[in-house]
């Protein structure tokens, strides 16, 4: 094209493409859904080494215990904690959708933001169950 | 091609059938949703059964874990959660893979490490739950 070679009309993005436009809430959301569905899909993993190693007997279980109190235990376990309930109430979003409801502009956003409030505050009072449960962060 | 020619080599059965071009119709739509309404209640059940474990020693959550109820509901809960991500995965893959030989790779390690995950975590529960 030779027009693009002038002054004017270089260096511009011929279309809004997902670097340039800002996301909307909703569509992180939808990502947020997905990425939080694979993070879930390894994060059985966790599951499946906890209860074998409960099968398994007391040496094994305090292996996962350690790892499970290490500072990269911890994230993984505020990880999947995290992406968990997000999941779940993204799902529940889903739902209400599938069933025809909250299209409404303001409707998904409420939804939306309803969502990520949702899965962070309960996020972190299960945390503080859980340090309550056990006495306080070890 | 028009819509008449088209049309030409559909016969009635496949109307019949209403399987569309996938062969099985909405039943991956309806699996998922279906396990996603029971993960609601499962999900909140798990949550909770965790929470109670929490400080407690191997041998305190080996007998909590195979109590029948726990032990019902934890295989519920993975089951249920086994065969949801089994769909999930299977429709990121197809949604972002699209040289056949990978995908079908791809596919078929997701059904394998579904079931090896889901088989490892039944027989966990089971065995605290039989003890032997």
């Amino acid at each position: 094209m030779a027009e693009a070679n002038t002054p004017r009309l270089r260096n511009r993005p011929l279309s809004p493409h997902l670097q340039i436009y800002r996301l909307p809430l909703t569509m992180m959301m939808s990502g947020f859904h997905r990425i939080s569905g694979a993070g879930l899909y390894f994060g059985i993993l966790l599951v499946a080494w906890w209860l074998v190693a409960v099968a398994v007997g007391p040496n094994a279980y305090a292996t996962v215990e350690l790892f499970m109190s290490s500072l990269i235990g911890r994230a993984l376990l505020l990880g999947y904690t995290w992406a968990l309930i997000h999941h779940a109430l993204g799902g529940i979003r889903h739902l209400i959708w599938d069933i025809g409801y909250g299209f409404e502009p303001a409707e998904r956003e409420i939804l939306a933001i309803a969502t990520l409030v949702g899965s962070i505050g309960l996020t972190l009072v299960l945390w503080g169950i859980g340090y309550l449960a056990i006495g306080g962060p070890r | 091609m028009s819509a008449a020619s088209k049309q030409k080599f559909r016969t009635p059965l496949r109307g019949v059938h209403g399987l569309g071009a996938g062969h099985s119709g909405t039943g991956h739509f309806w699996h998922q949703r279906v396990t996603s309404v029971a993960l609601i209640s499962l999900t909140a059940i798990f949550v909770v059964i965790v929470v109670a474990l929490l400080g407690r020693n191997h041998a305190e959550v080996k007998q909590i874990l195979g109590s029948p109820l726990v032990a019902i509901l934890m295989l519920l809960f993975i089951g249920t959660s086994i065969y949801h991500m089994w769909l999930g995965m299977q429709e990121i893959i197809v949604d972002y893979v699209h040289q056949d030989l990978l995908k079908l790779y791809l596919v078929m390690s997701n059904t394998f490490f579904c079931i090896f995950v889901g088989v490892t975590c039944g027989f966990a529960i089971l065995k605290l739950s039989f003890g032997v």
